[in-house]
């Protein structure tokens, strides 16, 4: 065959290739034929009709940034278990297939951890203050839970 | 084994032929240029096909929502409305383009171009057929996966450039949204990997067979809820309804895209319901069973041996069943993504991650750990197989 093995990549760079063309080709056409007339009040970002107080890039709800960390655990665990899973079946009909569902599970087992931890800590409750354990013991109020 | 589309030309003297005609008219080894040629026609047929596929998407989306609660929907733009979409495009084309003057330009700028180039990175190996792969990557399955995060940075770069209070609630909701799903959908998809053995969309759907009962999807009781699992988490990663919060009208204006305007927005909204078609198509490859055809008529054993009809031209009949066949399942898969959307009401924000972390990656992992076993103790063979070699052997006492 004449290919040479980075052949089959070449699509993939045209597809990206295309779809910039395909963007700013369209926004420049769309440059010409749509009108342009900005004026103040156009520019000024939306906010149900009145004038925006402050900027956007305020402080956040902390939830979103735990679930990206958990998330990033989550993923490296997906991605370094994709290799593990490809050669499964071939470990499996040369009868060594204990080597790798003992490594799966091995890995299985870190992500389980990883979701029970992060339950019992809470992270997974998108409101925490409501899951504040009640205790009998009147410590319990304090800041026992972190 | 057709690795690239090119591959599948290859295979027929005439193109053999041909390429060493053009390298004798031209002067030089025409092979890589040829190479080029076909890649490139492939990638506008595939981009214009889907697009299209999108621009009627948008146009079904309307007429089915308006069949379920009983309006007319679209109907003045050509014969039955169909061609409403283009009156958009055109639309959208003619509309003033406005940045907001606090805005992030340069990030307002490429948003909704990491939006399409995620979408269509995911073409390449799309498998529409056997032979219309345009690459059938060794690691198209990982390959997909991580290309598509890039709708979830262009959504979230949108959402954070556009320096609007709604833009900004709704980028972070469909960021974390989009981050937290691709958990379950990447282990479910991972039990589909263990079973085929391989990370090609080929392998995967190989390994499959034209009829229901060898399909993934029926493989074994793991992979059915497997199946379940990835769809919701697929509605949920194209933030379709019950899953749409990133743009929740009601109340967060029109989320992400508030800001954006005329083709700006178009690409926003063509990107999104090309990624449903994309994965309806990856569901459709990994768990129904993909492009196969029955009777051997995808790669033309049945009409050749048959019928006596030519190499080349059972091929071909053979590559369109396939397509026939992949498309309409993806189309199914497409209306039922649509069905659900004008079914179900949306989800609060808390219940989403309560549904992702705590149910849908719960059953997901114990999914992985069942087809796991499954490999090793049945060495992956499907259930009707085991239930048919104990009713052999039952009879046979």
């Amino acid at each position: 065959m004449s290919n040479t093995n980075l052949d089959v990549y070449m699509p993939i760079i045209i597809l990206m290739a295309l779809a910039v063309v395909l963007v700013v080709g369209a926004l420049l056409v769309a440059k010409i034929l749509r009108p342009s007339n900005p004026t103040t009040l156009k520019q000024t970002e939306y906010e149900c009709g009145e004038l925006p107080t402050g900027v956007a890039w305020s402080n956040f709800n902390v939830r979103f940034y735990v679930v990206s960390l958990i998330f990033i655990i989550f993923d490296v665990e997906g991605a370094l278990m994709f290799p593990l899973a490809t050669v499964f079946k071939k470990f499996n009909e040369i009868g060594a297939g204990s080597v790798v569902l003992i490594t799966f599970l091995l890995f299985i087992g870190v992500l389980v951890e990883g979701i029970v931890y992060c339950w019992r800590k809470g992270d997974l409750d998108w409101v925490r203050s409501f899951h504040t354990p009640v205790k009998s013991t009147p410590k319990a109020t304090g800041s026992a839970h972190e | 084994m057709n690795k690239t589309i090119v591959d599948y030309f290859a295979q027929f003297d005439e193109h053999q032929a041909f390429v060493a005609k053009a390298s004798e008219l031209m002067g030089f080894n025409a092979a890589p240029l040829i190479t080029f040629i076909i890649f490139a026609a492939a990638a506008v047929i595939v981009l214009g096909a889907l697009a299209t596929v999108g621009g009627l998407g948008t146009y079904a989306e309307r007429k089915i929502s308006a069949d379920i609660q009983m309006r007319q929907g679209p109907n003045r733009v050509g014969p039955f409305g169909i061609l409403q979409f283009l009156a958009d495009g055109v639309k959208m084309m003619m509309k003033e383009d406005i940045i907001p003057r606090h805005a992030d330009k340069l990030t307002f700028n490429i948003a909704p171009l990491l939006c399409m180039l995620g979408v269509m990175a995911t073409f390449a190996v799309l498998p529409f057929s056997s032979g219309f792969t345009m690459t059938d990557l060794d690691v198209g399955i990982f390959y997909l996966i991580g290309v598509s995060s890039l709708v979830g940075v262009g959504i979230f770069l949108g959402g954070y450039s556009s320096n609007s209070k709604w833009s900004m609630l709704g980028g972070m909701r469909g960021a974390s949204q989009i981050i937290s799903y691709e958990v379950p959908v990447t282990l479910s998809i991972l039990a589909i990997v263990i079973l085929a053995g391989g990370l090609s969309f080929g392998a995967v759907v190989d390994a499959q067979g034209a009829w229901p009962h060898q399909w993934y999807l029926f493989h074994n009781p793991f992979t059915f809820i497997g199946f379940i699992v990835l769809f919701i988490g697929i509605l949920a990663e194209t933030n379709r309804a019950p899953f749409d919060l990133p743009e929740a009208e009601s109340e967060l204006v029109s989320g992400y895209h508030t800001e954006f305007t005329g083709m700006r927005f178009g690409f926003f909204a063509l990107a999104e319901y090309m990624e449903v078609f994309v994965v309806c198509g990856v569901a459709s490859a990994l768990f129904l069973g993909g492009y196969n055809v029955p009777f051997g008529l995808g790669d033309g054993t049945f009409l050749i041996e048959k019928l006596n009809v030519p190499a080349i031209h059972a091929k071909g009949i053979g590559q369109l069943l396939q397509v026939g066949s992949f498309v309409s399942k993806t189309l199914a898969l497409y209306y039922v993504v649509i069905w659900i959307r004008w079914t179900l009401p949306r989800l609060r924000v808390d219940h989403l991650m309560t549904l992702c972390w705590k149910y849908l990656t719960p059953i997901a992992l114990f999914n992985l750990v069942g087809c796991a076993f499954w490999m090793y103790f049945f060495n992956g063979e499907s259930i009707w197989h085991l239930l048919g070699q104990l009713g052999g052997s039952g009879g046979g006492h």
